[in-house]
This record gives C-alpha cells, structure tokens and sequence, in this order.
C-alpha cells in the first residue's frame, strides 16, 4: 500500500471542474493510486478519469481560500479543478504531484491493470521475429535469424532474434558489434520484394580520430551488394556533426574501406532542440490571443514542420534509393535508435503497402521501435509542459507519427487506419493501462517481465469492436510505392494533435460522420443490388426450366 | 514520350510574361498567370523566344473590350437560348425572396437612368419614408453619388445591411438629407433604434481622407448611429499582399521557415482575417442585437462588397447553394459596381487599379466552408472555377466595371452569361457532404482565432499538381454518391422486373425479350473510386492512377540534389513547372 502514504486527502467535495469544450462540473474529487477521479454523481454526466502518469505538470493558485489547480496533461489537454479549502488543494496537488512522478515503472499502471475485456488474441505474441522473417523467407534465401544476442550481451538494446546475411556468421557478429556504437551491429530493418534491395540499420561505427576500421563490418555490409552494385549509407547527422563524432569515439564509413558504398549525410534534429520544438509549437497552440503575425511567426519559431520535412524528406531519400536506384542501403545516426529508426520506418511505409495496413503498422511499430529499441520510457517521460528537462526526452515518437499522419493526408485512401489510430498511439506512448511502450528496450521490459505481469496494448486494439473506430473507411488496398510530397505548403500542422484542445471539431466531425455514412450506404445498396440480382436470375432459371420440357 | 501533355493558356490569364537570361539549352520564358499557374519554357533560339515574348505581351493586353475573347466565344446557342442566361439571375427576384418591398422598404426609381449615381444599378431600395429629394440630397453628399442602399434584408430581425461610399464630411461638413436618410434606416427597423454605422477602412485612412473633403460620419450630426472602424487595408495593400505571397511560394526549393516568414510578411491571411472578422461584426450586430448596419468604405466598391456580401452568406443559407452564391455576387459585387475589369486588369489600363479584391471574398468562403464541411452546396472546384473566369474574359458577366457600362456594351446581346453554364454542370461543383436539411447552420459563427487561417493551396498552386494530396476524398465521396443513386435506381429497376416475372410467372405467361433483358452488372461498380488523380478544376482528363507510382514522377529531384545530375536538365523540374519545349 505504497501509495496510501502520497495519498494525503483522497477524496474533496464540491469540486469544479473546467476542461475544453464541455460546460464546468461540480462534482467529488478522489485520487487514487493510479487515477484522478471527479464525479458529479448525477446521472448522464460523464466522469473524468485522468491517468496520473498522463499529467505533465500542474500549476497551482489560491484566490482567498479557494484554490485553483491546473493540470497540464501529456497529449497537450489543459483542466482546472477549483478546489474548496486551501489545505485540500495543496493536499491533492502534492499528491498528484508524487504520483504522476513515480521512480519505479513497476509502480506504474499496466502492472495493476487488470482488463475488463476477454483477450482474444495476447498481443505480446502478436507480432514475433520468426513470423516477420517467414513473411521474406519466401523471397530471398540471403538472410538468417541469428540469436547471437539471446542474453543481450552483445547489444542491450537489440531484441534477442535479428535478421543478419546468412554469410555472416555470430562470430563475425560479435566483432562487428564491437566497432558500432552501443554494440548495433548492422541488421536487415526491410527487404524490397520488388528488386531485393534492403535497408539496415545500426549505431555509428566507432572510428574515432584514428580511423580504426573492422573488416568484418565492412564485409557484413558488403555481403549485402550484390555483384558490381553500390549501395548507400544514409548518416541521418549532418557531415560536420559526424565529423566531430570522432572526438568522442565515433564516426562514419570512411570511402577507402567502404569503397563500394556512397554515403549520404541527411541531418535530422535531435534530442533537446526537438523537445524545445515541441515546447514551443504547443505553447503557440495553446495562446488564442495571439494575432495572427505573431502565430505565424511562432508557428515558424518552433521549427516543428521544419523537422517533419528533414525526416520525410530522409526517409524519402532512402525509398527513392532502394526503388529508384536499385540500390541498398544502410540507415544510422549516432546511436540509432531515433532518427534512424524515424526514417527506416517512413522509408517502409512508403515502399510497403503491409505496413499501411493496421496490422502491418502495428508490427512495423513492433519491429522498428520497440524491439529495434527506441528508449520510450526515457524519450516519453515529459511532454510539453514539464518544466524539468531532462536531456533525454525527445517527442522522437511523436515526429514519427505526425509525419505519417502527412503520408495518410496525402493519401487518404491508402491507409487501413485512420488518424485516431495514431492519436491513440501517442496517448499510450506517453500514458497507458498497457505494458506495451514500458522500457527502453526488450531486455529491459524481459527483467520487468511484462509479458507476463502486463497487458499488450495490441491485446486491446485488435479487438473487432475497438478496431473500428480505428478503421479508415476509404482505404482500398494498392501495391504501389507512395511518394509524399515534402514541400512546405503540402505539410500543414496536424491540427488533431495541436489543435485538439484548443478549437471544437464538431462540424468537422460530423462532415466525417456524414462521409462513412455514404460509404456504408454503398456497401449496403451493393449488397442488396447483388441479393436482388441473384433472385432475378433465380426466377429466370426457373421461367427457362418451365419453358423448356 | 508515351503521351504528350498539352498546355492550354488563356491569353486573358496571362499575368505577366519574363524573358530570362540564355542557358545552354535555350532562353527560357516565364509565363505567370492570373489564376496563378506558372509555366517555364525553354524555347531553343533566342530570336523565337523573343518574337513569343512580344507576341505574348501583345496579346495578353487588350486594348478594347470588344476585342476580348467574350466577343467572340461562341458556345452554338442561340438568342433565345442566350438571353434565357442572362434572365437566370434576377435580382429583383432575390430582393422579393429577402421580403422586399415591404412597409418599411420599397423600390426607388431615384437611380432609373443612372442620374444619381453611375455606379450603381437601376434598381435600388430604399427605406420608404426616404423621399426623393432626400436621396439626392444624399447623393451629393457621398463619394460618387453612392448613397446608402440596401444590400440585405434579415426577415426575421427586420434589420438590414445597407451599403455606400464615404461621405464628403471633410473636417466639418454635414448634410442634413444624408442624416435624414441614415435616419430612415435606422426607423426601417422596427425593433432597434440605433445602428452601426461600420467604416471598414482602418481608422488613420479614414482619418487622411477627410482632409481631402471626404472621410466618416460623425457620431453627434447622426442620431441613433454606433460607428465602429474595422481596419481592412486598401486595394494597393492587397495587391502588394498577393505579389509577396506569390513571390514567396514560387520560390525554389522554399524551406518551411522562409514559407512561414513569407506568409507573415505577406500579411495575407491577416488581411483575410479582417475581412472574415468585419463580417462577422455585421451578422452579430444583426443576429445578437437586432441592429442595422450601414457598411461603407472610400467609394464604397471593394471592402464594402466583401463585407456585405460575406455578411449576408453568414446569415443567409440560401447564398450557401450553388445558385445562391451566383445570386450574392451578382447581388454585391456585379450589380453594385464592383469594378471587375479593372480590378482583374481585363484590358490593358492603370496596374495600380489591379487588386486581389474579390478573390479575397472567394478565400474567405473557402475558409468557411473548411470550418463548416456540411453547410455549402457547392464545393471547393466552383470557387476555383468563379475565379478562374473573372480573368478568362469568356463570359460577360464580370466585364466592364459597373452596370450602365454592361449596358454600353450590349453584354446581354453579344456575350454569355457564365451562370448558365456552371449551373449545368453542378454535378461537377456539389459538395457530397452537403446538409440541407439542417438548420443548424442558419447563421455561421466561424472562428477567427489565428490558427484557423491556412494557406489555400488550392488556388495559390492549384496547377502544381505535385504538392496536392494525390489521393481526393472529396472525388472519392462525390463518386460514390453518384454511385448511390445509380445503384437506387438499379435497384428499383430490378424489384420491379422481379415482380414482373412473379407475376408473369403466377400468369404462366412468358416473353423471351425478358430473358435477354437481365440487367448487366453495372460497370460502375468494378471501377476503383479513389485512385484517380485529383483534378480541382472538373477537366475532362483521363482517369490516372495516382501520381506517386509514376516514373516521370518530378519531385524526384527534391528529395537528393545528389541525383539530380542524371536528370536531363532541358527544364528545371521545380514543381508546377510545365514540361514543355517548344
């Protein structure tokens, strides 16, 4: 009962709350271990359940005896509760203060979750290595699963299956893994059934000002070409910032040991200026007073949509090698777990039509941040809010999803999901009931056992009746490479995101609304079109046999 | 080349036409044009290029009206068939619809031969307690004769908005007949007394203004009058606006911050945002308080129209259908002498009286109908095609800059009128998502707030095929709609021969013919909806599957400058670049 001791006054009366878009509720106020509860008590109200883990930070004042607490929550919602009492304000703001900061993940939610649904399908083995490899196994017989990294020992941050070329054996593996930063060897991250033309990816190679070099890297990469082809390694920094990644150790592929690889340097942002993005892009959003110069230039300030065009226009770069040059390549940044991942990703959703599909999202998510291990818990542990910046948080996650959301917008009929679906990622990302974004890699969420002691988010989605709120109505499945256009004027800001909180999408949902219902009307005119049809021909068949004898 | 792709540009839509300095490959010409497409061609021989350059200038710069292109359009129909247009849109149908005349308003013949003022229309109306001496009387005493009229009338509220130009005020001046005639106004309405009295210039104009004898109306010489400025900037401002905005987007592989510090700079969507913010002050004064108002700005012809007109299609749903709106402009901007000809530059004349007035109106629409996906008939592609007319100079309507000038120049007889055509093809212009049935949408409430404001893309690249979504939910929803009511009617066509052949059968007759009648599957269905490339402006193209899948894709060189050294650089592939060579 850890939590009865940060839990100083669990329950005020004749609380008011404001949230956007609905009119003030007074009701009562609980705190539990997990949740910030008010309800009015009246009947068709609805309640407010606010995760602790989604509030990123919380602003308190008095006016005379009553206080006032803001609650800034992680998907960028703003509420106020005005609390009766000064020493219950103060009370429920400590409390809520301590238990949305939890050290111990194992305090946190998932793991006192407990589903009210029937798990159909356990989502932790939803999507496993093996099942992704079979999917290329048909096609090529070029790669292996190796499990050289059962134990984690020679990456922390790689699952224990990675897809390797079969002439490589472990041995070599654990040499190349030596020469890359964090031990990210290079792995299979897609396989272009089309042309057989790969991406990999891995951490920097650790060249360092004296230019060290590893022969079994160069010929695990090279193993990879096939005769007399080039491939390119895609540097996600800019060329002076591998350049002084050498100080430190690291470095890029020099041309004279990679003679048959050209390298690109792309730069994408990371880290803190990311975050101060974000910072400064949600602040513009949330001022409505500001005149409409000054929202532009705030708009422009925050440098967001510059970065969604520096990773698109990567992961651009690196489809257009693999289908249009008919060359393969390999994907890294420093570390290569973020900007890396950001691109191998956007790269397969526009060369995979799998991965537009809700499943195939779902095991790209699976395969290229989870287990290629994007450090969630670190990268998602404040939102825009929080005033204690911590130099690992980065909306890395965040980035993605909007610049897929730019893809889906582009394309609107080319998605399984709609952009619900990747709303709800964001939410869980930063706040869940389910185990599925805990941890930083998988064997830091082995030793929590998650799989055991938590509830896989895709165990939830996957569930007919969630999917369709998920389930984009105009998707028609195409096979085709989809190349997103990246200028400025094409990458508006996601408003259902930014905006959310701050503008009513009544009308625009109900113009969505009005839009499935066209569609499902044609679903079901076609289908009694067919009934219709087949009792017509029915008669006929019949008036052919009475004629006939 | 697998298919050859042909341009076609209006002469009239030539904005302006650039030589640029020689390159290897030949001496590229710049074509802009007026409905913002930009076309580049690389003509080999310099001697060419430069009899193009001034065959194009020639061209595109008419001297007369006589010889535009209206003159001489000829869409083989004949008097009768063309003089039924013109009748499409009757006005004075439209004020019997908003419940005028009535008691408190009735038709002046004051303006009958244009005596009062050249401006504006024959007909006018007018509060019915103003005499003719006071409408003169008035006339003097505002900018051009254009004394106030009624533009709408709310039936429900009794209010009006009413129009005219500035009065002659200068520092001290008054007229009595003009007070008498605001006067009017305000008694016309029976419910409030005093009325707003809106200057929609910004306050420092307007101030300028009276020492050159003109400027505003001053609160003590009028009784029951509420003044109130609200800050949209003139016709030179505009124009100055919509050449940075352009400049900006055309740039060369623009950056998101240059794109967003050019939007700024521009002020454009300020500017739009004022027109929006000045609208919603007249149907709020009309809605809320029940109160007229009297819109004017200098003469009374560019602001005063956006105001109005926007006003009145905030209050009114019936300006939010298709033939609605071709009503409202004819109402506010054609018949009120908004000064299309020289405003869109038709002929060759003052380019310091080209101005961006009326598309302005149009964006403001578009931002409505962004913010209220289900209350416009019409959608997004008749905006795109209003505008594309008001500078093609193949229809009548928007020539010449007034009325009595129309009629100088026999428009009705010898040109056609655009609404005709446009009403025909309104299966091209329907919003699918169009709600009729609901009166929720009675009166718009549209947010102003900053961050509702876009860049319309749609009409600032609406040729730069590469930077739209190539996939359109809009075409999508549209076709199946069309589908729906195919299918409606498949169905009741097979119910009925269903219960032919039941009862055929229960009569023991039979007739071979219905054998081979049996309904074919409708090919409509087999048809993929939503891989067709998104045209905005209806063109009978062949359907194409969506661009991104194409090799002649042309952003290919966007992405990498390191493999744009491969590419033929015959044109430069920035995007809305016609790939032509002549």
């Amino acid at each position: 009962m850890e939590f009865a001791e940060l839990i100083k006054t669990p329950r005020v009366d004749n609380v008011v709350l404001h949230r956007p878009f609905y009119p003030a509720v007074e009701g009562t106020l609980c705190l539990t271990g997990h949740h910030l509860i008010l309800s009015s008590r009246q009947d068709n109200t609805e309640e407010l359940w606010l995760l602790h883990s989604n509030i990123d930070a919380i602003d308190k004042r008095f006016v005379g005896s009553l206080g006032t607490i803001i609650i800034k929550c992680k998907d960028f919602r703003i509420i106020q509760l005005d609390i009766p009492g000064m020493e219950e304000c103060l009370n429920i703001a400590s409390s809520i203060e301590a238990l949305s900061t939890l050290d111990s993940i194992t305090l946190m939610y998932p793991f006192f979750y407990r589903p009210m649904f029937e798990v159909i399908e356990d989502g932790w083995h939803s999507f496993l290595p093996e099942q992704e490899f079979e999917l290329y196994s048909s096609a090529t017989s070029e790669w292996r699963l190796s499990y050289v990294n059962k134990d984690f020992a020679v990456c922390a941050s790689y699952p224990p299956i990675v897809t390797v070329p079969k002439s490589i054996d472990d041995e070599a593996l654990r040499k190349v893994a030596t020469f890359r930063h964090g031990g990210r060897f290079p792995v299979l991250s897609y396989y272009h059934k089309k042309n057989g033309m790969v991406i990999m990816r891995s951490g920097q190679p650790l060249t360092g000002t004296n230019g060290r070099r590893c022969k079994e890297d160069e010929k695990l990469i090279n193993a990879t070409l096939r005769a007399g082809k080039r491939g390119y390694i895609i540097d996600t920094r800019s060329l002076n910032v591998a350049q002084q990644a050498r100080a430190k150790g690291g470095g890029f592929e020099q041309e004279a040991h990679y003679p048959q690889w050209r390298r690109i340097h792309k730069s994408i942002e990371r880290y803190h200026i990311l975050q101060e993005s974000l910072i400064k892009l949600v602040e513009a959003c949330n001022d409505q007073t500001h005149n409409m110069d000054r929202w532009l230039s705030k708009l422009e300030a925050s440098n967001w949509l510059t970065h969604i065009k520096e990773i698109l226009t990567a992961a651009c770069l690196a489809a257009q090698c693999i289908d249009r040059e008919g060359a393969s390549i390999l994907i890294h940044g420093t570390e290569g777990t973020d900007s890396t991942l950001q691109v191998t990703s956007l790269a397969q959703i526009i060369l995979e039509p799998r991965s537009r599909t809700i499943r195939g999202f779902e095991a790209l998510i699976e395969r290229e941040w989870l287990q290629a291990g994007h450090p969630f818990q670190q990268r998602c542990a404040q939102s825009a809010y929080c005033n204690t910046k911590q130099k690992w948080e980065a909306p890395v996650f965040l980035l993605f999803l909007d610049c897929v959301w730019q893809i889906l917008r582009q394309f609107p009929c080319s998605f399984e999901f709609n952009e619900n679906f990747l709303i709800m990622l964001f939410e869980h990302a930063y706040a869940s009931q389910f185990g599925t974004f805990l941890g930083n890699n998988e064997s830091e969420r082995c030793k929590l056992k998650l799989q055991q002691k938590t509830m896989s988010l895709w165990s939830w989605v996957n569930q007919p009746g969630e999917l369709s709120q998920f389930t984009n109505p105009l998707f028609e499945a195409n096979n085709l490479v989809i190349w997103p256009s990246v200028a400025p004027q094409s990458l508006p800001l996601w408003e259902g995101i930014f905006l959310r909180w701050n503008r009513s999408s009544k009308y625009l949902d109900e113009a969505y609304e009005e839009m499935v219902n066209i569609i499902e009307y044609n679903k079901e005119l076609q289908a009694k079109v067919n009934i219709l049809r087949r009792q017509l021909a029915e008669l006929e068949t019949e008036d052919g046999m009475q004629e006939s004898p | 080349m697998e298919h050859i792709r042909t341009t076609k540009i209006l002469h009239h839509h030539i904005a302006s036409v650039e030589k640029l300095a020689l390159t290897t490959s030949g001496c590229p010409l710049v074509i802009q044009c007026k409905n913002f497409r930009t076309v580049h061609f690389i003509v080999p021989r310099e001697r060419d290029c430069h009899d193009i350059y001034n065959s194009l200038l020639q061209l595109s710069k008419q001297g007369k009206y006589e010889d535009l292109y209206a003159f001489s359009y000829n869409p083989k129909q004949n008097d009768s068939e063309r003089l039924q247009g013109w009748q499409l849109i009757d006005l004075a149908e439209e004020y019997e619809r908003m419940g005028v005349p009535n008691s408190h308003w009735q038709l002046s013949d004051a303006n009958r031969d244009y005596k009062i003022c050249e401006t504006y229309p024959r007909e006018l109306y007018v509060p019915r307690i103003a005499s003719k001496p006071i409408i003169v009387g008035s006339s003097k005493f505002r900018s051009k004769g254009r004394f106030p009229v009624l533009s709408y009338y709310h039936q429900d509220k009794e209010a009006a908005i009413c129009r005219c130009s500035q009065p002659l005020s200068g520092f001290s001046a008054r007229c009595l007949e003009d007070e008498h005639l605001l006067q009017a106004i305000s008694k016309a309405n029976p419910v409030n007394r005093y009325m707003y009295v809106v200057d929609t210039r910004p306050k420092l104009n307007a101030m300028a203004n009276r020492a050159a004898g003109k400027g505003y109306e001053n609160e003590d010489n009028y009784s029951n009058i509420r003044f109130q400025f609200v800050g949209i900037e003139n016709i030179h401002v505009m124009r100055s606006s919509l050449q940075k905005l352009l400049e900006v987007n055309g740039t060369k592989g623009l950056s998101v911050n240059d794109f967003y510090s050019g939007l700024e700079s521009s002020g454009w969507l300020r500017h739009i945002k004022a027109v929006m913010d000045a609208a919603i002050f007249l149907a709020r004064a009309i809605t809320v308080e029940n109160a007229s108002v009297l819109v004017h700005c200098s003469d009374g012809w560019d602001r005063t129209s956006q105001v109005c007109s926007l006003g009145s299609l905030l209050l009114d749903s019936y300006y939010r259908t298709i033939k609605g709106f071709m009503v409202l402009i004819e109402k506010d901007w054609i018949s009120f002498g908004h000064k299309f000809s020289e405003r869109c530059g038709h002929l060759d004349g003052d380019p310091k009286e080209v101005s961006p007035v009326f598309t302005q109106f149009l964006e403001c629409v578009w931002h409505l109908t962004e913010q209220f996906p289900q209350a416009f008939e019409f959608s997004e592609a008749f905006l795109l095609q209003i505008h594309e007319h008001i500078h093609s100079c193949q229809f009548g309507n928007f020539l010449g800059n007034c009325q009595k000038e129309r009629e100088e120049l026999k428009l009705k007889e010898k040109t056609y009128s655009l609404w005709p055509f446009l009403l025909e093809d309104q299966k091209k212009y329907l919003n699918p998502l169009y709600s009729s049935k609901s009166h929720r949408f009675t009166v718009l409430e549209p947010n102003t707030i900053s961050f509702n404001f876009k860049f319309w893309r749609n009409m600032y690249h609406q040729f730069d095929r590469t930077l739209h979504p190539r996939q359109s939910v809009f075409n999508m929803i549209m076709n199946m709609n069309e589908q729906n009511k195919q299918l409606e009617k498949d169905i009741k066509d097979l119910e009925s021969k269903i219960k032919q052949r039941k009862n055929k059968q229960t009569d023991g007759i039979l007739t071979k013919e219905l054998l081979h009648s049996v309904h074919p599957e409708s090919p409509t269905l087999k048809t993929s909806l939503c891989f067709k490339e998104q045209t905005l402006l209806p063109v009978n193209d062949a359907l194409r599957t969506i661009e991104g899948s194409s090799l002649a894709d042309n952003r290919y060189s966007e992405y990498a400058e390191e493999f744009s050294k491969s590419e033929p650089a015959v044109v430069s592939l920035e995007y809305g670049v016609a790939r032509m060579t002549c």
